[in-house]
C-alpha cells in the first residue's frame, strides 16, 4: 500500500488503493496518488464485467421486459421491474388504475425496505462500531443487528406477498399484476408494519447520535418530485439548481463519458458537466416536506439540521426513508379494499415510445423503450443510480483527503472506503449498461487491460 | 468435513458477472446461517465483511458466469485454492442472461470485444464456470433458494449428497395443487422440463414457468413444443422463452436453435 516516498522530480508521492471494496454490492476499487500534498488521482473505479443489457433486450417482447430487467440487480430488482412497466405503458399508450398504482407503491416500499435495512444494519453500521462486519457486529450490539433483520424479513415478506418472490419478482407485469394479491394475506402484515415504524422511528434517533467524520458539502442533488408523495414511482425530475423537467427531457440535460477506469458510464449535470447527486441525501433535500407525518416529525426532531449535507449521515436519510415506507405501506394496506378485484390493465401491441423514472432505493432510475409495431423492443436505455452517483463520489474523494493527509495511510484508506460506502453504490447496476465503440478490427479475445491497482488471482 | 472448536471449516465466496441476488440470498438466510456460522468461518465475503482471509478453502461458493479473459485466470485460481466448489445460481452453472451474447451477429457482438479507446476487456461468450474447472456441486435457481442453500451447505460440512430434487416444477404444482396453466388455459409453460425448486410460483401466478431452475432431469423439450405447436403457440415465442436466464444450458440451447433453425 505504501509507495516509494519520493517521485523522480524529488516530490513526496503517496498512493493509496483498495483492490477490492468491500461491503458494498458488486465489484469496485480505489485509486489515489497526492503528490506534494495535492491530490491527483482519485479514482472509484468499477471493474465488473459489463453484461450489454440495453443490446440484450432488443428483439424481446414487451412482456418479457419485467422478468429480464430485473435481472440487472438483486437488490433492487423491483424497481427496474417498475420502471420499465411505466415506460412500456407509456408506449403502449395505457393507463393503470388507481388501485394498481397504489399497489405497485407498496411493491416499491417492500424494496426499499429489504435494501435499505441491509444496509444500514449489515453494510454501514459496522463503520461506526469500528467493526469489519455485520456478523462481528452482531455479536457486540445483536438487539441492533437482531432488529435489522427483522425489518428486512418484513420487507421480504412484503415483496413476496405482492410480487410472488423477494428476489426477482414474478407477478409483476406491464399493465399490473399477473395475478391479484390476496388483500387478506396482505392485511395480516399490518401489525408488523405498525411495529416496524416504531422500531424505526426509535432507529432514527439511535443513529442520528452515531459520530460522523465531520465533511460538510454542496450537493447538486436530483430526484423525481411528486406534488403530495415521498417519491417513489413517478414524479418530474427535479434539481437544487430548479431544474423542473418531465422525464422524457432528461438526455437534455444529462450526459454520460466513459472513462478508462470504470466499466460503468459517469453520468454529468449539463450545462457544465457538473457532477450530481441522487440517493436518500437528495430525496431528502428535496423532498422532506412531503415525508408521512410520523417520519417528517422524526427528521425534525432528529437533531440535525435539514438538509442533511454529509455523506457519511446517509444511514439517517435511509432509517429516515425505511420509517417513511413504513409509514406509508401501513396506510396503504389500511385503506386496502377487502376485494382487490382484477389488478390487470389489457394491451395490445403497437409502436410507441415511452419513458420513465423511479426513486430506486439508491436513487433516480431511467428507463426510455422504442417499441415496434411487432411488440418487440426496438430500443432500451437504462441509467441507473450508481452510475450518476460515481462523479460525485470521486468529487468528494479529492475534498476528503486534503486535511486528512497528515494520517498513515491505514486511516486514509479506510476514510475513502467509508466515504464509497456509505452512497451505498450497486456496482452489479452500474456496470450493465456500458455502451462501448467497438473496433471491429481488434482482437476477438484481447487479453485484458490489467491495471496496475487489479490484481490478478483470487484476491481481485 | 468435522467441524472442531480449533479448525472451523473455512468458507469463501467469489463473485463473477451477475446481479448478486444469489449472494444476496446467502445474507437473506442470515438466520439460518446463524446455526451454520457457529461450525463455519466466514473467511471471504466481499460483500459482507471486510475481514479477508487467505486461502486455502474448504467450500468455495461462486457466483456469476466467465466474461472476461481475466476470469478465466481467476477461477482457475479459484479452483486450486478450494476443497470443495459449488456454483451458484444460473449465471455460474448455465453462463446467466448475459450468454445470450453467445447469439450475438457479428456486428452486434462477436466484433464488440475490445473497446476503444479504453480497452476494457470481454470475451465473446458468457459461460458456466463447469466450462473452465471442475465443480463439485451446481445450485440452480434464477435466483437460487435460500432453504437450498442452505441444505447444499449442510450437507457438504456433514459429509452426504445434498438433497435437491431433479425432478420438474409439475411436480411442485400437483403438491400445491395449483390447476396447470398449460393445459386449462393453453398457456406455453416450461414448467414440464425445468427443475423444481423455486415452488412452482409462476403457475401459481397465473402465469407460465420460464425456466429460472434450468432443464429438470430428462427433458423432452422437442415434444413438448410440439404439443404447444399444434395448439397455436408461436414458434419465435417458443424460442424466446428457452433464452431467459438458462439459454447456455445444453438443452435449452439445441431447442432454441433447433426452433429458429440455425446455430450459434
Amino acid at each position: 500500500m505504501t509507495a516509494p516516498p519520493h517521485d523522480s522530480r524529488g516530490g513526496t508521492v503517496r498512493r493509496l488503493s483498495v483492490k477490492a471494496l468491500t461491503r458494498v454490492e458488486g465489484e469496485g476499487s480505489l485509486r489515489v496518488r497526492v503528490a506534494d500534498g495535492r491530490i491527483e488521482i482519485a479514482e472509484f473505479s468499477i471493474y465488473e464485467p459489463p453484461r450489454f443489457f440495453e443490446k440484450l433486450l432488443v428483439g424481446r417482447a414487451i412482456h418479457e421486459v419485467p422478468d429480464i430487467v430485473a435481472r440487472i440487480c438483486g437488490i433492487c430488482p423491483v424497481a427496474y421491474q417498475l420502471t420499465a412497466c411505466h415506460a412500456l405503458e407509456q408506449a403502449l399508450g395505457i393507463e393503470i388504475t388507481p388501485g394498481i398504482r397504489q399497489l405497485r407503491r407498496l411493491l416499491g416500499c417492500g424494496e426499499w425496505i429489504q435494501s435499505h435495512a441491509l444496509h444500514v444494519h449489515l453494510l454501514h453500521a459496522p463503520d461506526f462500531f469500528g467493526c469489519e462486519s455485520g456478523f462481528t457486529l452482531a455479536e457486540r450490539q445483536p438487539k441492533l443487528v437482531e432488529a435489522g433483520m427483522r425489518l428486512k424479513s418484513i420487507g421480504s415478506r412484503l415483496t413476496e406477498v405482492l410480487g410472488g418472490r423477494a428476489v426477482h419478482p414474478i407477478n409483476v407485469t406491464v399493465g399490473g399484476f399477473h395475478r391479484s394479491p390476496s388483500a387478506a394475506v396482505v392485511r395480516e402484515l399490518l401489525p408488523d408494519l405498525e411495529w416496524a415504524l416504531g422500531h424505526c422511528l426509535d432507529l432514527v434517533n439511535e443513529v442520528s447520535r452515531f459520530a460522523f467524520p465531520a465533511f460538510a458539502r454542496r450537493y447538486h442533488c436530483m430526484a423525481v418530485s411528486h406534488p403530495a408523495e415521498y417519491p417513489l414511482n413517478e414524479g418530474r425530475l427535479v434539481s437544487s439548481s430548479g431544474l423542473d423537467i418531465d422525464a422524457s427531457a432528461f438526455p437534455e440535460h444529462v450526459s454520460e463519458r466513459q472513462v478508462p477506469w470504470s466499466t460503468a458510464l459517469q453520468s454529468l449535470l449539463m450545462p457544465g458537466a457538473q457532477p450530481y447527486l441522487v440517493g436518500p441525501l437528495a430525496r431528502l433535500t428535496l423532498c422532506h416536506d412531503r415525508l408521512p407525518p410520523a417520519a417528517r416529525a422524526a427528521a425534525e426532531d432528529c437533531g440535525h439540521p435539514l438538509p442533511l449535507t454529509n455523506p457519511f449521515m446517509s444511514i439517517v436519510a435511509r432509517c429516515l426513508e425505511l420509517a417513511a415506507a413504513f409509514e406509508e405501506a401501513a396506510a396503504i394496506v389500511r385503506s386496502m379494499p377487502a376485494d382487490l378485484g382484477a389488478c390487470r390493465v389489457a394491451w395490445t401491441p403497437r409502436a410507441g415510445i415511452g419513458c420513465h423514472a423511479t426513486e430506486a432505493p439508491r436513487g433516480l432510475l431511467w428507463h426510455r423503450y422504442e417499441i415496434g409495431a411487432d411488440g418487440l423492443v426496438k430500443a432500451a436505455t437504462i441509467v441507473p443510480p450508481t452510475s450518476q452517483n460515481q462523479a460525485q463520489i470521486e468529487a468528494d474523494l479529492r475534498d476528503l483527503l486534503p486535511p486528512l493527509l497528515g494520517a498513515d495511510d491505514t486511516t486514509l484508506t479506510q476514510a475513502c472506503e467509508r466515504l464509497i460506502r456509505s452512497y451505498d453504490p450497486c456496482i452489479s447496476c452500474a456496470t450493465h449498461f456500458l455502451r462501448l465503440t467497438f473496433d471491429h478490427a481488434g482482437p476477438r479475445h484481447a487479453p485484458a487491460r490489467t491495471s496496475p491497482e487489479r490484481e490478478r488471482g483470487i484476491r481481485a | 468435513m468435522t467441524a472442531s472448536p480449533d479448525t472451523k471449516p473455512r468458507l469463501a465466496v467469489f463473485a463473477f458477472a451477475s446481479c448478486d441476488g444469489c449472494q444476496l440470498q446467502l445474507l437473506d438466510a442470515h438466520n439460518q446461517l446463524l446455526a451454520i456460522a457457529d461450525r463455519v468461518e466466514i473467511a471471504r465475503f466481499l460483500e459482507a465483511r471486510s475481514r479477508v482471509l487467505d486461502g486455502p478453502y474448504d467450500i468455495g461458493l461462486v457466483e456469476g458466469s466467465i466474461s472476461t479473459p481475466d476470469d478465466i485466470d481467476r477461477i482457475h485460481e479459484i479452483r486450486r485454492q478450494c476443497r470443495f466448489l459449488v456454483t451458484i445460481g444460473a449465471c455460474a452453472t448455465a453462463g446467466g442472461i448475459q450468454a445470450l451474447r453467445n447469439w450475438g451477429d457479428v456486428d452486434a457482438f462477436l466484433g464488440a470485444v475490445y473497446a476503444t479507446p479504453t480497452s476494457i476487456a470481454t470475451l465473446a461468450t458468457s459461460t458456466p464456470i463447469a466450462d473452465h474447472v471442475p465443480v463439485d456441486f451446481e445450485l440452480r435457481g434464477c435466483p437460487i433458494d435460500t432453504g437450498q442453500l442452505v441444505e447444499v451447505l449442510t450437507a457438504v460440512l456433514v459429509g452426504r449428497r445434498p438433497r435437491v430434487p431433479g425432478h420438474s416444477v409439475c411436480v411442485e404444482c400437483k403438491e400445491r395443487g395449483t390447476v396447470c396453466v398449460a393445459v386449462a388455459r393453453g398457456i406455453a409453460c416450461l414448467g414440464p422440463v425445468t427443475q423444481a425448486g423455486c415452488g412452482a410460483i409462476c403457475p401459481a401466478h397465473d402465469r407460465e414457468c420460464f425456466g429460472c431452475y434450468g432443464p429438470a432431469e430428462s427433458p423432452n423439450l422437442v415434444s413438448l413444443n410440439g404439443f404447444y405447436e399444434q395448439r397455436g403457440a408461436p414458434r419465435d415465442h417458443l424460442a424466446r422463452l428457452v433464452q431467459n436466464f438458462n439459454p447456455w444450458a445444453p438443452v435449452f440451447r439445441a431447442e432454441h436453435d433447433r426452433l429458429v433453425g440455425g446455430s450459434p
